[in-house]
């Protein structure tokens, strides 16, 4: 009894270790992002320094700010990343349940479709969807094609149809949901009078929420974290923060290089703003953690719900 | 009976009609989008592309872009084959991971939530442009090797390998061993979603089967083996699909930005096309192999 007792304890320990050793790893390179972003240039090279910066200071954040454009980026982001989750949630649903509960025919290559999608590397077809939205024309009905690129339409249209970002995944997963629904249900709703579209507002949907939750929250983040498509779509006028935040580099070079005296802006991280690759790091590190934040927050209010729901959503079938 | 048999028939019509209805998105989309895409990037692959004022010319050229990719490029075949050959080496240690690490969120202990909250983290932090831009950043080297001294350190790094030294494995076995520990924030990283997977499936684990092994005298260990493993084996499958396919269309993966590249500038368009289909080919190639391999010694119970 003691021996047993002892063991449980002996592996309660290891299990903290293992524990708290992946969650160190996987918190780290955030702490490092964090700690960089508050810098100054002399902190970068000095040994000594661990995580608390000595010459502490937000300059960095400043800087960060006004070249990702922040406030005015972070609300066009917020409003594309809503607007194409929900949609893509919306589409997914109707898609999801189509496939799960009726049968005619096609279904099952349209499935078979659902999952090439998602397997077929985007790069494949690249160009032809380029080329697709360059010239618009909806199956030949616009008489005149038009050019969508560089708005949001393609973001839009690709949601509504449920070929946004991975997609397929989504599409999966609620079929998998909807077909663990027992059949009985439905039944019992048809007897009681109800068109097949009522039985699906009514009775499926609500069944179907923890889901809609999760597709909801990874659609966010994937479009809030997308790079290729966004690329592909808007080219050189994407006023969303992962533009930002990617040519922050190029934008504050240039800056420094037309103002070579601008000391109000570097002054507190070097002695004046030079464009060195040390200044670019921290200002990097710092828009990456204004990047990151809004994630986080949403998270940290989420989690419990989305930590605990995961387990619910028959993601396994 | 003709009557009922009549409104049977409507009935099933009539279901049929609103599968396509839910269904229309989709169709729209995927012929839009997709098989109209995959059919033109075929001819793109047979054809060399110009793009023009008023849209794009196509001359034919048969195979010479699979040849020039093939034979004439210098670097594609053997980027492809690196990393192939890295995600095939990557795929057991992230499932093990996977593995492990979802049967140890299960388990009761203090602070389970909060461990599982940090678990999940890597889904929001570790995708495009963060990944990109902190592969170009300076503290990153910094970081990384601190980081490997930490898995190492986890792994207690020296006391392993020794271990491993001197019971004479082979040497391949004991290098790929040491690598993975050196990789360990890539695979954490890699292991999430997986990771999220194993737990849903964790719990679907009926209690009764708990009770009953443990009225006949299991111990847990036992139990481990012989009830939680064989009821999550089909779900390696639904992460070994996962895994390929997340590393196959990372940003992360040297193949695809070499494609990119490709595709704008270099050896242009209709070559980095047929060197998507060649990459598409493999891929397939693996998963096949992996359900050839994998999927008859998975069990499936009702």
């Amino acid at each position: 009894m003691n021996k047993h007792r002892f063991a449980l304890l002996l592996w309660s320990v290891v299990r903290g270790c293992l524990v708290l050793g992946i969650c160190f790893m996987i918190i780290y390179p955030v702490i490092v992002k964090i700690s960089t972003s508050f810098m100054g240039l002399s902190d970068l090279y000095d040994n000594s320094v661990l995580f608390i910066p000595r010459d502490f200071n937000i300059e960095g954040y400043r800087i960060a700010w006004r070249f990702m454009n922040y406030p005015k980026y972070l609300v066009n982001t917020v409003c594309l990343s809503l607007g194409v989750s929900i949609l893509q949630a919306a589409a997914c649903t109707l898609i999801g349940y189509g496939l799960a509960r009726f049968n005619f025919p096609g279904s099952r290559l349209l499935f078979i479709l659902v999952i090439l999608a998602l397997v077929v590397p985007p790069q494949m077809i690249m160009i032809p969807v380029f080329l697709n939205f360059r010239f618009f024309d909806f199956y030949g009905i616009l008489k005149k094609p038009i050019n969508l690129l560089g708005t949001y339409w393609p973001f839009i249209i690709t949601a509504a149809t449920g070929m946004g970002l991975k997609n397929g995944l989504f599409i999966y997963i609620i079929r998998q949901h909807f077909r663990s629904v027992p059949k009985d249900l439905e039944e019992a709703a048809l007897v009681d009078g109800a068109g097949i579209f009522r039985t699906f507002y009514k009775i499926m949907l609500p069944s179907a929420t923890s889901v809609l939750l999760i597709v909801f929250l990874f659609g966010f983040v994937w479009q809030w974290n997308d790079v290729y498509y966004s690329q592909l779509y808007l080219r050189d006028s994407g006023r969303l923060l992962s533009f930002g935040l990617e040519s922050i580099r190029s934008s504050y070079s240039d800056f420094v290089r037309s103002y070579p005296y601008a000391y109000s802006l570097g002054e507190r991280i070097g002695r004046a703003a030079t464009g060195s690759e040390q200044e670019i790091t921290i200002i990097n590190n710092a828009g990456m953690v204004l990047f990151i934040t809004p994630l986080l927050i949403m998270y940290a209010f989420l989690q419990k719900f989305f930590v605990e729901s995961i387990e619910r959503t028959g993601l396994v079938g | 009976m003709a009557g009922s048999r009549k409104f049977r028939l409507t009935l099933r019509r009539k279901r049929q009609f609103a599968g396509y209805i839910f269904c229309l998105p989709f169709i729209l989309g995927v012929t839009l989008f997709f098989a109209v895409p995959i059919v033109q990037s075929v001819i793109f692959s047979l054809s060399e592309l110009k793009i023009t004022h008023e849209g794009f010319t196509l001359t034919y050229v048969g195979v010479q872009n699979y040849r020039h990719a093939l034979f004439v490029d210098a670097q594609f075949v053997r980027i492809l084959v690196e990393s192939m050959s890295r995600i095939l080496v990557n795929i057991p240690v992230v499932l093990i991971f996977a593995f492990f690490a979802a049967n140890l969120l299960n388990q009761r202990f203090k602070g389970r939530t909060l461990a599982r909250t940090v678990f999940f983290l890597p889904v929001i932090l570790s995708s495009g442009v963060i990944v990109r831009l902190a592969q170009a950043d300076l503290m990153h080297e910094v970081a990384d090797t601190q980081l490997e001294a930490v898995g190492e350190a986890m792994l207690a790094g020296r006391v392993v390998i020794g271990f491993l030294l001197r019971m004479k494995l082979p040497m391949e076995l004991i290098t790929y061993i040491i690598d993975a520990i050196s990789r360990m924030p890539d695979i954490i990283e890699a292991a999430a979603i997986p990771i999220l997977v194993f737990l849903a499936g964790l719990q679907g684990i009926p209690s009764s089967l708990y009770e009953a092994a443990s009225i006949e005298g299991a111990t847990g260990w036992e139990f481990f083996w012989k009830v939680t493993f064989p009821l999550l084996s089909p779900l390696c499958m639904t992460n070994i699909v996962y895994i390929i396919v997340d590393s196959f269309t990372s940003v992360r993966n040297p193949v695809v930005t070499f494609i990119a590249n490709a595709a704008w500038g270099g050896s242009g368009y209709g070559v980095s096309v047929a060197m998507v289909w060649i990459y598409f080919t493999v891929i397939f190639a693996i998963l096949g192999l992996a359900f050839l391999i994998i999927g008859r010694r998975v069990v499936y119970i009702e």
